[in-house]
């Protein structure tokens, strides 16, 4: 038998502080990101224009950029390392479908050319759009943790399991959405999709382990709540890092070798899983503990 | 037959009506594009096959809005959209490009997905005109010719910007009449404008047909249309009664041309003439056939992916993500032996069910949905984790192999299923109330949990306990 986790014993409940403190310090800098420098929402959510295109000919990120102020325009650019491929943005309210798309295109001509250029991607939202999209997906979010902490409620008997497991997966979005404001990656849908994989992610490693101290608390009913939560968290610490690992070994290489369109979507991933793991241990399990000592 | 015999008959019978069910799709991506082309173009296409989504394959996606507040009153909502929506079907099936989802989104929203379009300006123009086709007499009165002349002195258009008629021309008008924008002349040419009367005698709504046709003389295409039975009745009457008038030709609130009545028309036909090209002419024959749109429509959302994207987006990811799944697979037949050999059994049954069902439900597979198969693979994975760490604690304890795999089933069992189904519950409000992206991924993630849990606890345990009948003295994890 092959064991790369020995037996442990960690008393991780008398660590619970020092993991609140952590948590607190990733969310308190997740915040603090966000408030200085805000999410940077897509055209998803802000609406406007985008194109992409790629120059038959070598163009620098700066003549784009030169190109597109000369144009009037106040547009984002983004280079695409090795394909010499731009891609354009311009955020914010635009009434006409086209319109934008047109003027940076007009742009590119005057200012290059003979240069010639394809149109890869172009994505135009109006302005209604995006508030609804993000309106239902959150909206959807709630319903769904709500319907969380009932079921996790009638199948562990208490509220309280429910409400540290939802707090557990919340802990996770906020620290994965820090990160993403942190490195100042861009939120679009797919990474809507991708906080969502975390949230489901998060709450399924947090019930494993909820469910071995509910099957602890039947065989040993006379055991103190810490000693319990530490046994379970110990006894199923191998199972817990063995999944992770292999979620993070398939995220990791799509991070690293996924492409351009993924990698966003890669990142939030493999900042979740790592953060879903952390929390089932240090958030979640701690919470219970500390909201059920007193009732036993 | 023992209950073992039935469980592995159902994995095996699972089995073979996966490959039927997966047979068309793979048939129909084995193809080449023009094959594919071809078939789709003869309304051939298998319905039932695993779709790729827009940001996968390539395509437009547009976003529109029914102008509700310039539909007629007595229409409900409800009957406008669905008969904007099949009025945006007709004209998209003319045009011929292969599948096409349709479909309402919210309460005035119209989804439509092109998929392969790169001209999305002709696109644009054949879903998003009304193609109000109406025919009104000029007005000729004196007021009429002191509005015209005022316009024509004006640097300015006569509208203001949200298209109403500035007052100082409104007072001018005439009782009962519009003013209208005659369709651009040559470049360079000035805006010219008609007064029209207000009534509209006869409308597009009584066209049996349009196609083009091709002046003798010059090539220059027209329209020809012809009226149905009422229609041709009802312009023959409106024809003859204002016999030496002048008829204009509205489309979209574009006046034509106007030509003067000079006898009373029967036989129910005419021509628009006008300086179309030929692609325009085609398409304006197309979308009068299919009718005009209850209401206008905007445009307020508009995806374009360049084919070449898609591909090479959909081959990086999945190669990647291949990588990743052979690191797993090789990770679990190094830990744990026969049982990671188990395990990775369950997982690509796992694919293949997964393939199979969304196949026959014909889903369409887009990025997040993607992403939700990942979840729900990461989670029949974990299951089948839970389960071999559990026969790790049991073999400890020193128990007979008989006893310790359903032992560790029983107590592995409780954890499998509260988790998934937590995760399950979040999925099915993310389908019904999600939009969209998030849509996508709830619906691959509903079915890849159902799948998970089937191909890890039960096809697993089936395989063990087929095991067992061999009475093995050990069991190597």
């Amino acid at each position: 038998m092959m064991v790369l986790i020995k037996k442990t014993n960690i008393d991780f409940i008398k660590k619970r502080f020092m993991f609140f403190g952590i948590s607190a310090i990733m969310i308190a800098a997740g915040a603090a990101s966000m408030a200085v420098k805000g999410l940077n929402l897509g055209l998803d959510f802000t609406g406007g224009t985008l194109l992409q295109v790629q120059f038959d000919q070598k163009v620098t990120t700066a003549q784009v950029r030169e190109s597109m102020t000369r144009a009037g325009l106040e547009t984002s650019v983004q280079s695409f390392t090795g394909r010499n491929a731009y891609q354009i943005k311009v955020k914010g309210s635009q009434e006409r479908v086209n319109e934008m798309a047109d003027k940076i295109m007009a742009g590119f001509s005057a200012s290059f050319p003979g240069n010639k250029f394809t149109e890869e991607k172009r994505d135009y939202v109006g302005p209604v759009v995006g508030r609804d999209l993000a309106k239902k997906a959150l909206f959807a979010f709630i319903l769904s943790l709500f319907g969380i902490i009932v079921y996790v409620a009638f199948r562990f008997a208490n509220p309280v399991w429910g409400a540290a497991g939802v707090i557990a997966l919340l802990h996770d979005v906020f620290v994965a959405a820090g990160a993403l404001s942190i490195t100042n990656r861009e939120i679009d849908l797919v990474i809507v999709a991708a906080l969502l994989t975390i949230a489901g992610y998060s709450i399924n490693d947090t019930i494993v382990i909820f469910d071995r101290m509910r099957e602890n608390m039947r065989m040993f009913p006379k055991m103190q709540l810490g000693q319990l939560a530490n046994t379970s968290i110990n006894e199923t610490l191998s199972r817990t890092l063995i999944t992770n690992f292999t979620v993070l070994a398939v995220v990791a290489v799509m991070f690293f070798y996924g492409g351009e369109v993924i990698n966003n979507f890669a990142f939030t991933m493999l900042v979740g899983s790592i953060c879903g793991t952390y929390s089932t241990i240090a958030i979640a399990t701690p919470l219970v503990y500390q909201w059920a000592k007193k009732g036993r | 037959m023992t209950k073992l015999h039935w469980k592995i008959g159902t994995v095996l019978g699972l089995l073979i009506l996966s490959f039927w069910l997966l047979y068309p799709s793979v048939e129909w991506y084995s193809k080449t594009n023009d094959d594919r082309a071809k078939t789709e173009a003869m309304r051939m296409r298998p319905k039932r096959i695993l779709n790729l989504g827009l940001d996968l394959r390539g395509g437009t996606h547009l976003l529109l809005e029914l102008d509700v507040a310039k539909l007629e009153k007595k229409e409900k909502l409800n009957d406008a959209m669905a008969r904007a929506i099949e009025i945006i079907r007709n004209r998209v099936d003319q045009y011929g490009v292969g599948e096409t989802p349709i479909s309402r989104q919210g309460e005035r929203w119209i989804s439509v997905d092109l998929p392969g379009i790169s001209n999305t300006e002709e696109a644009e123009n054949l879903i998003g005109k009304t193609a109000l086709l109406e025919f009104r007499l000029v007005n000729t009165a004196n007021e009429a010719q002191a509005v015209l002349s005022k316009v024509d002195g004006m640097d300015e258009p006569p509208f203001d910007k949200k298209g109403a008629l500035l007052p100082e021309i409104a007072k001018m008008m005439p009782k009962g009449a519009m003013l209208c924008k005659a369709a651009p002349g040559p470049d360079g040419e000035k805006a010219r404008y008609y007064v029209l009367e207000a009534v509209v005698p006869v409308t597009g709504a009584y066209l049996e047909s349009a196609r083009v046709e091709t002046d003798q003389q010059f090539g220059t295409p027209s329209i020809g249309f012809t009226f149905n039975k009422e229609g041709g009745k009802l312009f023959e009457e409106f024809t003859g009664a204002n016999v030496n008038k002048y008829l204009a030709i509205v489309l979209d609130g574009v006046v034509h041309s106007a030509p003067v009545i000079k006898s009373r028309i029967g036989g129910g036909s005419g021509v628009i003439e006008g300086s179309f090209t030929m692609e325009e002419a085609r398409n304006l024959a197309i979308i009068l056939r299919a009718g005009a749109l209850p209401a206008p429509v905007n445009i307020i959302e508009k995806r374009v992916v360049g084919p070449g994207l898609g591909e090479d987006s959909i081959k990086k990811g999945l190669s990647s993500a291949a990588i990743g799944f052979i690191i797993v697979v090789a990770f679990m037949l190094v830990y744990y032996r026969a049982g990671g050999f188990v395990a990775n059994i369950a997982l690509a049954l796992n694919f293949l069910f997964l393939a199979a069902a969304m196949s026959y439900f014909g889903a369409t597979l887009t990025l997040p949905g993607i992403a939700g198969v990942i979840l729900s693979l990461a989670m029949a994975i974990d299951a089948n984790v839970l389960i071999l760490e559990r026969m790790r604690e049991e073999l400890l304890l020193s128990k007979p192999v008989a006893m310790v795999i359903p032992t560790s089933y029983d107590k592995a069992w409780s954890a499998i299923l509260d988790s998934n189904v937590t995760t399950w519950i979040a999925a099915i409000f993310l389908f019904q109330f999600g939009s969209g992206p998030v849509k996508g991924f709830a619906v691959t993630l509903t079915i890849g949990l159902l799948v998970g849990m089937f191909t890890s606890v039960f096809v697993t345990r089936a395989i063990y306990e087929f095991w067992l009948t061999s009475n093995p003295k050990e069991l190597s994890i």
